[in-house]
């Protein structure tokens, strides 16, 4: 468990040997860049489920996409503009609406805890 | 007239119009039924019944001076909590967003809104749209108006569930691998997954954003035309929608479907499709050819591959798209309670850990990991090139045929806690369903039979890219010929 967030920049090792070995640190170790924290027996659990999945998945090296384009979107749209205008007319009333959302504002801003530390 | 909670939208329509009834009188129907199953079915996380009676007297008023907005004016909605509501929680069935309130309504929603839609409330989902079942909603199951010991399927398992007990006259979905088609199918209603763009995203809840498609859960083919009049279209606030100028849906109704070309896609009907399932489609193939239409075998190969390249390319996007969530802006917030945090990094922990639901943790998880250095290669990219072949494989299949019929599942709705703690044969179950987003086409669910323990099966009806039209037809001409999606779960 992630107690302190100096222990959270830990170096991530997760090589295929690790994932592969029953061990399941490699979790630990990806839901630690995913900022979730996980108990042993999370830790245990994911491992297995996520292992089986990524296991299966192991499928696709069957397929050849030599010279193959990667898809990312299917639109065929590329490039759409708008023009940048103002459409809210209530202005700082929407605003204040949505800062009603945040658990701490001052002076109408979000207050964000200390990126370094809280003093 | 009692009863009026059964009607269709074609018929609820027909009667305003004719003031034979009025649109308060069939929302009380539709609320005193809802009150009545509801305790059973659990299809609502929050009901909007005083918002619904206001509009409804409304809309009461531009029908007595016979000047209704739509089709649709009058007509009770129900919304999956993924749509943004002004001034209406919108909690995407997480922990994280549970008392989240927006400052806007969803694109759709204000469309409704503006076609005098009446607005039931927000139902039932997976978190986030994670899953397959909605047992992976922070507020509890829904339950299957069929049997309510089954699940009714995901993600819009509460839009389907609501829809399928007469909670609503139709709801709005969305669907990334499946989640109109299969809860569609799972509690018989008729549920389309439009072309990837062709209604506006903007304002509802991401899971895959190049995958992620709004559509309507409804009655019958006929209802699905009109909602999709209402609803399609460009919106300059969500930069993929479809510029093209769209048909009146409803145009694609009564008609003859004979010569229309539809195929068979085998890899659909290979191992692991239960026989009654088979036998189901096969009795529904047999009713589209008596109708004249001509039905041929046909393969898309790389379907065998599309489960782990929509698995890898979703969860990859959903760990991208789920990052938003820092406690800082809105949502759940570590912040209000605990005033020890170290530092930033504190807080993102203890809010992701604290208030995303098992499914969203691993799909984080997986996505995080396919992403990393080192593996985006054999995951992501790998994925990214069969999207392609799969992509390419429809585009051929629709030079020659006008569209393809498949099962929407391979088996009718499982046990509640069947699959659970099996993320994998959870996954498994959407082998139908999930080729269709990453090629970006529509498909419809329509209820084709049910098995013998009276359970209701779905056929898929896939078409080409914006051929929503040629779905309606043929899903239209099929339920004027069967009336499988005219019977009803004894509730």
């Amino acid at each position: 468990m992630i107690k302190s967030a100096a222990s959270a920049r830990i170096r991530v090792n997760m090589t295929d040997e690790t994932k592969k070995s029953g061990d399941s640190s490699w979790v630990l170790n990806v839901a630690q860049l995913a900022r979730i924290e996980l108990s042993k027996q999370e830790e245990t659990k994911f491992a297995g489920q996520l292992g089986a999945v990524l296991e299966n998945f192991e499928l696709l090296n069957k397929v050849d996409t030599t010279g193959v384009e990667a898809t990312a979107q299917v639109t065929g749209l590329t490039n759409v503009f708008r023009i940048d205008e103002i459409k809210n007319p209530l202005g700082k009333e929407s605003r204040d609406e949505l800062l009603k959302n945040a658990p701490e504002i001052q002076e109408g801003s979000i207050k964000v805890p200390g990126v370094f530390h809280n003093d | 007239m009692t009863d009026l909670y059964k009607l269709t939208i074609q018929d609820a329509s027909k009667k305003l119009k004719s003031a034979e009834i009025t649109p308060s009188e069939l929302l009380e129907s539709v609320i005193e039924r809802v009150e009545k199953v509801e305790p059973e079915i659990k299809s609502y996380i929050t009901k909007t019944f005083d918002i619904a009676r206001a509009q409804a007297k409304e809309s009461d008023k531009r029908y007595s001076a016979g000047k209704p907005f739509s089709d649709l004016d009058g007509i009770p909605v129900a919304l999956k909590d993924v749509f943004c509501t002004k001034d209406i929680k919108t909690t995407a069935a997480s922990k994280i967003l549970e008392d989240f309130i927006p400052a806007y309504d969803a694109t759709v929603v204000s469309k409704l809104r503006d076609a005098g839609a009446i607005m039931l409330g927000k139902v039932n989902t997976d978190e986030f749209t994670m899953g397959s079942s909605t047992e992976n909603s922070a507020f509890g199951p829904s339950h299957n108006p069929w049997d309510t010991t089954r699940v009714p399927g995901g993600s819009s398992g509460g839009s389907a569930a609501a829809v399928s007990a007469d909670e609503c006259l139709f709801a709005l979905g969305t669907d990334t691998g499946g989640s109109i088609r299969q809860p569609a199918s799972f509690c018989s209603a008729t549920g389309l997954k439009v072309t990837y763009g062709l209604v506006s995203r903007n304002g509802v809840v991401s899971y895959a954003s190049s995958f992620d498609t709004v559509g309507p859960i409804a009655k019958s083919a006929a209802d699905v035309a009109i909602i999709l009049n209402i609803i399609a279209g460009n919106d300059p606030m969500d930069s993929t929608t479809v510029n093209e100028k769209l048909p009146d849906y409803t145009t694609f109704l009564g008609h003859d479907i004979k010569g229309k070309k539809i195929g068979i896609p085998k890899e659909f009907y290979g191992e692991g499709l239960q026989p009654e399932v088979d036998e189901i489609l096969k009795n529904a193939i047999e009713t589209l050819k008596s109708l004249g239409a001509e039905v041929e075998e046909m393969s898309l190969p790389s379907t065998d591959y599309a489960i782990a390249m929509y698995y890898i390319i979703a969860k990859s996007e959903a760990s991208s798209n789920l990052a938003r969530y820092d406690g800082i802006r809105y949502g759940y917030s570590n912040l209000k309670h605990n005033k020890n945090l170290q530092d930033l990094i504190d807080l993102y922990f203890k809010n992701r850990t604290e208030a995303f639901g098992n499914e969203a943790k691993r799909s984080i998880m997986m996505g995080t990991y396919t992403l990393s250095s080192g593996y985006f290669d054999a995951y992501y990219k790998k994925a990214s090139e069969i999207r392609t072949l799969i992509k390419k494989e429809y585009e051929e299949a629709f030079k020659k045929y006008d569209v393809l019929v498949t099962p929407v599942s391979p088996f009718p709705a499982f046990k509640i806690g069947e699959k659970l703690e099996d993320p994998l044969s959870m996954y498994l179950a959407d082998v139908n369903t999930v080729p269709i987003n990453p090629a970006g086409v529509p498909a419809m669910s329509v209820p084709a039979g049910f098995t013998k323990d009276n359970l209701p099966v779905g056929m898929q009806i896939i078409g080409p890219y914006l051929g929503e039209g040629a779905i309606i037809e043929i899903a239209d001409a099929f339920q004027q010929a069967t009336d499988h999606h005219l019977k009803k779960p004894e509730l």
